[in-house]
């Protein structure tokens, strides 16, 4: 399950990346695997999304999001 | 003032630095910019106690060392060159206290560079709102150095803040968060030694990032990129394993220092303001209802300053005719310098107007759900959610929008953004369509309610969005970037703006353009003024001759004084240029006189109207356009016989308006917001080739 495929409202533990690059960047986010993520909303156009992580939230696009596996 | 301390502000965005910034210095701080960047560098001077004064230094906001932007590689430049004039000898680092486990990477990864250090645990009273409950001692006895908590937007803890500042210690005495060898074991000892450098973190910054450290030697940098290649470095995955023994430490540290009472499922205020404010519907509505405001406030607040500032100009400047000796001398000062710098002063309304809202928007933390719920749409043409806001203060003018462009993060997103806003119909365009609408387009209704004129109108402001969009996506396609496109970024919380902040903000915005653009503009317009009011000596001799002989009894004072600025502007150096550029302007329907009036509009473009009006030696005191109009619709080509001011011709002028760059102050602040004169040189040449072209094209269809 990928974050990108979850509905507002639902949530899940981070398991890991597929990208490099990006994984450096989320993490220095705070997004770091045996995290819980929490999606709160969708942009009114559906793209970004907005997610709670380690207290805060941020913003994504959804292709960025698609890197981030659920456990 | 001299500094016993240099002290940089290191932390996360949204953190409060600049805040606690604005807190230290109070008014006592000077905008610069980094070198070789637009970045806002702002340093001040704080009064720690009657006998300390330090120099305070606010970096910009990063998440971490690693950096994503040119903003946020100046932190790690600034404090990784112990000869620059920006390293610190202490670093205050600034961490919310709310969001403390992201705030510690950054400040782990600075304090492994071993410069002296203090944490300013800021916003203290909103984690204990948020049920958080920190143990200052335990942090400060776990990372090794002194936390002092502040709020600093309720000005507690400052005097102890500026104690801490006063006592801290010249030896770094932070505990290390990491083994930074086993990282990349071997190398890091390798580049350490070789380039005699006694901290390990800084050797690894050396093998991340040689290429973009301006202080250390090309043979260094190969040597590195050598060293790389022995121990086979890679340097996204080392950051990976470095990110990751950084979080080990700080939960560790965390779990002995913090609580969290209450459980994550209750709602936050801030999460129902977003269900408004983020919503599908009421989001758009609310968004475009503020931006409506926005734009209404620069035009029509700006209007009665703005008059006030004209009025003073030509006061001053009757005066100045008045009692100062006739001469060469009196007329630069008064007709080039003080009209120059009328021009630049005129633009003090709307840029403190603009940057006031900005301010606001930023504060309070609703910028970033623009970005959120533009970025689609933004994206698609390569521009940011943020380019939303210059472009529509485009409509009122060009230069303070291009300004507020700096709020966009991505280099590539703010160079299109500038690149485009001057494209947008701005309201010095609207006297130049009015004048010639009201020449060429019947006052006639259509389908009963529109008005064929105002439809006219709404058509020139269309093109301009949709003129702004292509051009954008075309040079999205072009402008190579290395930066990728991320837009991973945090929501913050809203807040009540700071009104001092707000304050601050706009003065420092006029000022920047008063005294940086402002050179360039007040030049320029000598220069133009120069070339509107003087030609060769020998014609103006002659025409001074044939207006003051009484062979032009059958005309008042005022006609003849009129008939000779006419005769004077046509065989000025700008009636010259205008009659050289004539063959190249033909094609597209302009005689030379409006060539004179598109030279001169380069000071602003309204500046048509009244070039019109001294050309066809109307009074330019009369305010109504009627009279200008009436001359100009009589008006004949000599040769032909012909109107000058067909249908054609006047569409083509009126989209040579739309599309041509004939604004300096815009060119200037485009080279102070670039730093570079590559990019309004850009500008200026493919928005007069557009303006050409399209002319050229509606002149041709519609002959």
């Amino acid at each position: 399950m990928r974050l990108s495929q979850l509905e507002p409202g639902q949530s899940g533990v981070i398991k890991e990346f597929t990208d490099l690059e990006m994984s450096v960047k989320l993490m220095e986010m705070g997004c770091l695997p045996g995290e819980s993520i929490v999606v709160e909303r969708f942009a009114p156009l559906g793209d970004p999304m907005a997610i709670t992580v380690s207290g805060y939230q941020l913003s994504l696009r959804k292709l960025e999001a698609s890197t981030i596996i659920l456990q | 003032m001299n500094s016993d301390l240099k002290v940089a502000l290191v932390g996360n965005p949204n953190s409060g630095k600049s805040t606690l910034f604005n807190v230290l210095t109070g008014l006592n701080q000077k905008i610069g910019n980094f070198p070789g960047v637009t970045v806002d560098k702002k340093t001040g001077f704080s009064k720690l106690s009657d006998s300390t004064i330090a120099q305070i230094i606010d970096l910009p906001g990063t998440y971490s060392i690693y950096p994503k932007s040119h903003d946020e590689r100046i932190v790690l430049n600034t404090l990784a060159d112990k000869n620059n004039s920006g390293y610190p000898d202490l670093i205050v680092f600034v961490a919310d206290a709310t969001n403390l486990k992201r705030n510690l990477l950054l400040y782990t990864q600075v304090a492994d560079l071993k410069i002296p250090i203090i944490i300013a645990l800021n916003m203290m009273d909103m984690a204990k709102r948020a049920g958080i409950e920190i143990s200052v001692d335990k942090l400060a006895e776990k990372l090794g150095v002194q936390v002092v908590p502040i709020s600093a937007r309720k000005l507690e803890g400052i005097d102890q803040l500026k104690q801490a500042i006063t006592f801290a210690g010249k030896i770094p005495l932070q505990a290390d968060a990491i083994e930074i060898e086993s990282i990349a074991p071997g190398l890091v000892e390798k580049i350490g030694s070789e380039m005699q450098l006694d901290n390990a973190y800084m050797a690894l910054q050396f093998a991340h990032h040689h290429e973009h450290f301006h202080f250390i030697t090309e043979h260094h940098s190969d040597r590195i990129e050598e060293i790389e290649q022995e121990f086979s470095f890679h340097s996204q995955k080392a950051q990976a394993t470095e990110t990751i023994a950084r979080y080990n430490f700080i939960n560790e540290v965390l779990s002995d220092s913090v609580k969290v009472k209450i459980d994550g499922k209750q709602e936050t205020i801030s999460n129902r303001i977003d269900k408004v404010l983020t919503h599908k519907v009421f989001g758009f509505l609310i968004f475009f209802a503020i931006l409506f405001l926005i734009f209404q406030s620069i035009f029509a607040w700006s209007q009665y300053p703005q008059s006030l500032i004209e009025e003073l100009f030509i006061w001053v400047a009757k005066l100045g005719h008045l009692y100062l000796p006739t001469g060469v001398l009196t007329d630069l000062l008064i007709d080039g310098v003080l009209a120059g710098l009328s021009g630049v002063l005129i633009f003090i309304p709307q840029i403190a107007i603009l940057f006031a809202f900005i301010s606001i928007l930023e504060d309070t933390g609703y910028m970033s759900r623009v970005t959120f719920m533009m970025d689609k749409i933004m994206s698609k043409v390569g521009l940011s959610g943020k380019s939303v806001i210059p472009m529509i203060g485009g409509f009122a003018c060009a230069v303070p929008s291009i300004m507020s462009a700096r709020t966009i993060e991505s280099w590539k997103d703010r160079i299109i953004t500038i690149m485009v806003t001057p494209l947008i119909a701005c309201s010095a365009r609207l006297p130049v369509y009015a004048l010639l609408i009201s020449l060429v387009v019947p006052d006639k209704r259509v389908l009963g309610v529109l008005n064929l004129q105002g439809l006219t109108l709404m058509a020139l402001y269309v093109l301009s969005i949709v003129s702004a969009i292509i051009v954008a996506w075309v040079m999205k396609k072009i402008i190579r970037s290395r930066e990728r496109g991320y837009f991973i970024m945090e929501l913050p919380v809203y807040r009540m703006p700071r009104w001092n902040n707000v304050g601050l903000t706009m003065f420092q915005k006029v000022k920047a353009f008063v005294f940086e653009a402002g050179k360039v503009i007040i030049a320029v317009s000598v220069v133009l003024w120069v070339l509107a009011s003087y030609g060769p000596p020998q014609k103006f001799r002659e025409i001074d001759q044939k207006f003051t002989y009484n062979a032009n009894k059958q005309y008042s004072h005022a006609q003849v004084d009129r008939l000779k600025a006419s005769a004077k502007l046509e065989n000025s150096f700008a009636g010259i240029l205008g009659k050289s550029i004539e063959p190249a302007i033909k094609p597209l329907g302009f005689d030379w006189k409006i060539g004179i009036a598109l030279i001169t509009s380069f000071a602003a473009r309204e500046v048509f109207v009244g070039t019109m009006a001294t050309i066809y030696s109307v009074d330019s005191d009369d305010t109504n356009l009627g009279s200008v109009r009436d001359k100009m619709q009589s008006a004949r080509n000599p040769k032909t016989g012909l109107p000058v001011f067909t249908t054609a011709a006047a569409f083509s002028l009126m989209i040579f308006y739309a599309f041509a760059m004939q604004c300096m102050s815009t060119l200037a602040v485009v080279y102070r917001e670039t730093q570079h004169w590559k990019w309004p040189a850009i500008q200026f040449v493919y928005m007069t080739a557009l303006a050409y072209f399209a002319s050229l094209l509606v002149y041709q269809l519609l002959k």
